[in-house]
């Protein structure tokens, strides 16, 4: 079987984890991967942790990621860093809102689409696949801000230069 | 979307568009974790959809679709069943005429549920075809053939879906040519439709048929599937299990099954010869193995341990490996909370201060057990306020009596409160009782779904309006306060003070919009305003 990547993305209520991984989902639809996405979201308007998996590669089956075997965790909030370290495999890639300085955000709201971005250099799709999926994945007043924040965190991780190689997409 | 056609979707949203595909003419449900975006995704797609108070209600607005020769979906969750329970075990005799299919939303795990009981046995139950998806795709092309099976056999399907497919997202490849279904029409069947006991004897024996000519079908039928493998190992799966068993165990030959209500026991028994050890890999409760050793076919089942929560990859490879040892705890998260500006933190308050005795209910509200408030002391089902409450009242000692307070949501007290409080007007304690409705003019905890309360309907549209105090009033309460709870008085102490003191029956409504979503709340009232274009009640 060939090699799926496994993200875990997790944060609280409201900071647009599951925004997130659907963008993540959509640009790795587009580059022609099977895809599945998993999210727990029951209590989440209710501030509580929230979670989101995404899997991609040639063919996946279960749509949650076996704990121990996420290739990369993108963590919105820093409290939630340690619930959710389990989940990483080991020598797997942790990103944080350290990836980015928030101050150079166009406002906080974009977090979700920086570390994106900064997840984004580590994996095979295109910019503009994802610049695709970020424009209709939000309305389109919100495209400016997000490309900024977007880039913001695609250019953050250029000195990181390991860069694990990713399924190639399904025929 | 995609020039191939692939769409990414949830297990929810695939239902429903298989649903709008083979033209559901009616779909009805009650909202409830995680069935609630179907009928809403339904709605979106341009769909006939409705929110009934329950889904007692809803599956009996589903069967009379279904009697009319439509075919017709109806949603709920898990307990939500037990609440239709009543309708489905007899609509299983008198049969359909259209199509009528009855998604449960199973939550093992309990994600946002208060059990996690596996609605598989009803299918034996009340004698019905069920069918298990495990991802979108299966969840499009399953609600195809539940409404084909019901069609063709005139009987109710059971779906059985569970949190990780209605809630997954995997690629969905719609059909392309929709048959179009037949026109709603009724023809007249009084003795297979009026369930006296000299047409329902007749009507049980057909059921039964029909059923001995479902299995023989399910011998055979695409909707259960072997997964070429080595035969050292066998594994009998159905539902989410499937997709964990081919990633756990991708060497072994699988029986994947579907259809899962009749079993197709010759299928089972041939595959079982063919294999050397074989394994039973499903989740909740052991429905198949028990099924398939009944049968006398010998099956390895799961340790009891992995009867509790959900499966993923590492339990099913544990179960495979014999492991019980103790799994590696997860780390908890971050526990839900009531919001900081909702209304209902003053009546918590208020509660814990007088020491009450809470009979509570199911919604956000529920969260009132949790600090800093811990001011609930039961939480059953949906309604269980009212009566757990009044039982409470009548066998406890009088000082302790007093204290007791029935607390229920708006929509909750809609689906199953109004009996209740039928109840309290017709045996009342000696000591009163007092209810307290915490009305946030929404059904919260499912994600903001309206309800007869609201004066509007599944798609936000007005229609008439259920007046809950003059609901209460007409029952003969006299004590009906409507109060907005404020920070910073007392009022709502004092109310609450004096309702408890009087010894006689009070209903308080504590009434204000939930925050989250004021500010929808306002675009609604300007558009009703505008038109107010509601049919007046008759």
């Amino acid at each position: 079987m060939s090699k799926v990547t496994n993200i875990v993305v997790a944060g609280i209520g409201g900071q647009g984890v599951l925004k997130g991984t659907d963008i993540l989902a959509d640009v790795a639809l587009r580059a022609g991967y099977d895809v599945k996405k998993s999210e727990i979201k029951g209590m989440s308007q209710r501030g509580g942790s929230v979670t989101g998996d995404v899997r991609f590669g040639h063919t996946v089956f279960s749509p949650m990621v076996p704990g121990g075997e996420a290739d990369f965790l993108l963590v919105l909030e820093p409290t939630q860093v340690e619930p959710h370290r389990h989940m990483l495999r080991p020598n797997g890639v942790l990103i944080t809102p350290d990836a980015v300085r928030a101050d150079q955000l166009p406002n906080k709201k974009t977090l979700n689409v920086a570390l994106l971005g900064a997840l984004s250099a580590h994996l095979p799709m295109a910019e503009e696949q994802w610049l695709a999926s970020l424009r209709a994945g939000f309305a389109e007043t919100f495209f400016e801000g997000n490309r900024t924040a977007f880039l913001i965190g695609r250019s953050s991780q250029k000195s990181d230069s390991r860069r694990p190689t990713a399924a190639a997409p399904a025929s | 979307m995609n020039e191939s056609n692939r769409l990414l979707l949830s297990g929810d949203e695939a239902i429903a568009l298989a649903a709008r595909h083979a033209g559901v003419a009616l779909g009805a449900g009650y909202p409830g974790t995680p069935s609630t975006e179907i009928l809403e995704h339904f709605s979106e797609l341009g769909g006939q959809a409705q929110w009934s108070p329950n889904e007692k209600v809803a599956l009996e607005v589903a069967i009379g679709a279904a009697f009319g020769g439509a075919r017709a979906l109806c949603t709920m969750k898990h307990v939500g069943l037990n609440v239709a329970s009543d309708p489905l075990f007899t609509v299983a005799y008198t049969g359909v005429s259209g199509a009528l299919v009855i998604v449960s939303a199973d939550d093992p795990g309990m994600a946002s549920s208060q059990n996690e009981q596996d609605n598989r046995r009803y299918a034996v139950a009340a004698g019905v075809p069920m069918l298990e998806p495990a991802d979108s795709q299966e969840a499009y092309d399953f609600l195809w053939a539940a409404i084909e099976m019901s069609e063709r056999w005139k009987i109710p399907v059971l779906y059985r879906a569970t949190t990780r497919v209605c809630h997954s997202y995997t690629v969905v490849r719609p059909r392309e040519n929709n048959g179009a279904p037949k026109a709603a029409s009724f023809e007249r069947d009084i003795r297979g439709r009026v369930m006296i006991p000299a047409y329902a004897r007749p009507a049980h024996r057909r059921l039964r048929q029909k059923l001995v000519e479902l299995q023989e079908w399910g011998e055979t039928c695409r909707l259960n599937h072997i997964v070429e493998g080595a035969q050292a190992l066998g594994i009998i799966t159905s539902g989410i299990s499937f997709m964990h068993v081919r990633e756990a165990a991708p060497e072994a030959r699988v029986l994947k099954l579907g259809f899962t209500h009749p079993l197709p026991m010759k299928k089972i028994a041939q595959f079982v010869k063919g294999v050397g050890r074989c394994v039973v890999i499903e989740e909740g409760d052991p429905y198949l193995v028990e099924a398939i050793r009944a049968a006398g076919i010998p099956v390895e089942g799961k340790p009891d341990m992995y009867r509790f929560g959900e499966l993923d990859v590492p339990r099913v490879r544990r179960i495979l490996n014999n492991d019980v040892s103790p799994e590696p705890a997860k780390p908890p998260g971050k526990p839900p909370q009531l919001c900081d500006a909702c209304q209902y933190r003053i009546v918590f308050e208020a509660l814990r201060k007088k020491d009450c005795i809470v009979a509570g209910d199911i919604g956000c509200y529920t969260l009132g057990v949790l600090q800093p408030f811990e001011a609930i002391d039961s939480c059953v089902c949906m309604g269980a306020s009212l009566g757990v409450g009044l039982g409470l009242r009548h066998v406890l000692p009088p000082d302790q009596a007093r204290r007791v307070v029935s607390v229920i949501g708006d929509s909750t007290f809609v689906h199953s409160g109004i009996s209740g409080l039928v109840e309290m007007v017709y045996n009342p304690p000696p000591t009163g009782h007092v209810l307290i409705i915490l009305d946030n003019s929404t059904t919260a905890m499912t994600g903001h779904q309206e309800h007869p309360g609201t004066g509007r309907t599944l798609d936000h549209e007005p229609t008439n309006k259920l007046v809950i105090e003059d609901l209460a009033r007409a029952l003969g309460i006299r004590r009906v306060h409507v109060i907005e709870p404020h920070h910073g008085t007392d009022e709502f102490d004092r109310l609450l003070a004096d309702c408890l003191e009087s010894n006689e029956l009070a209903v308080i409504i504590a009434r204000r919009p939930c925050i989250l979503i004021a500010k929808q709340l306002k675009q609604y009232e300007a558009q009703r305003c505008e038109c107010d274009a509601a049919p007046a009640p008759a």
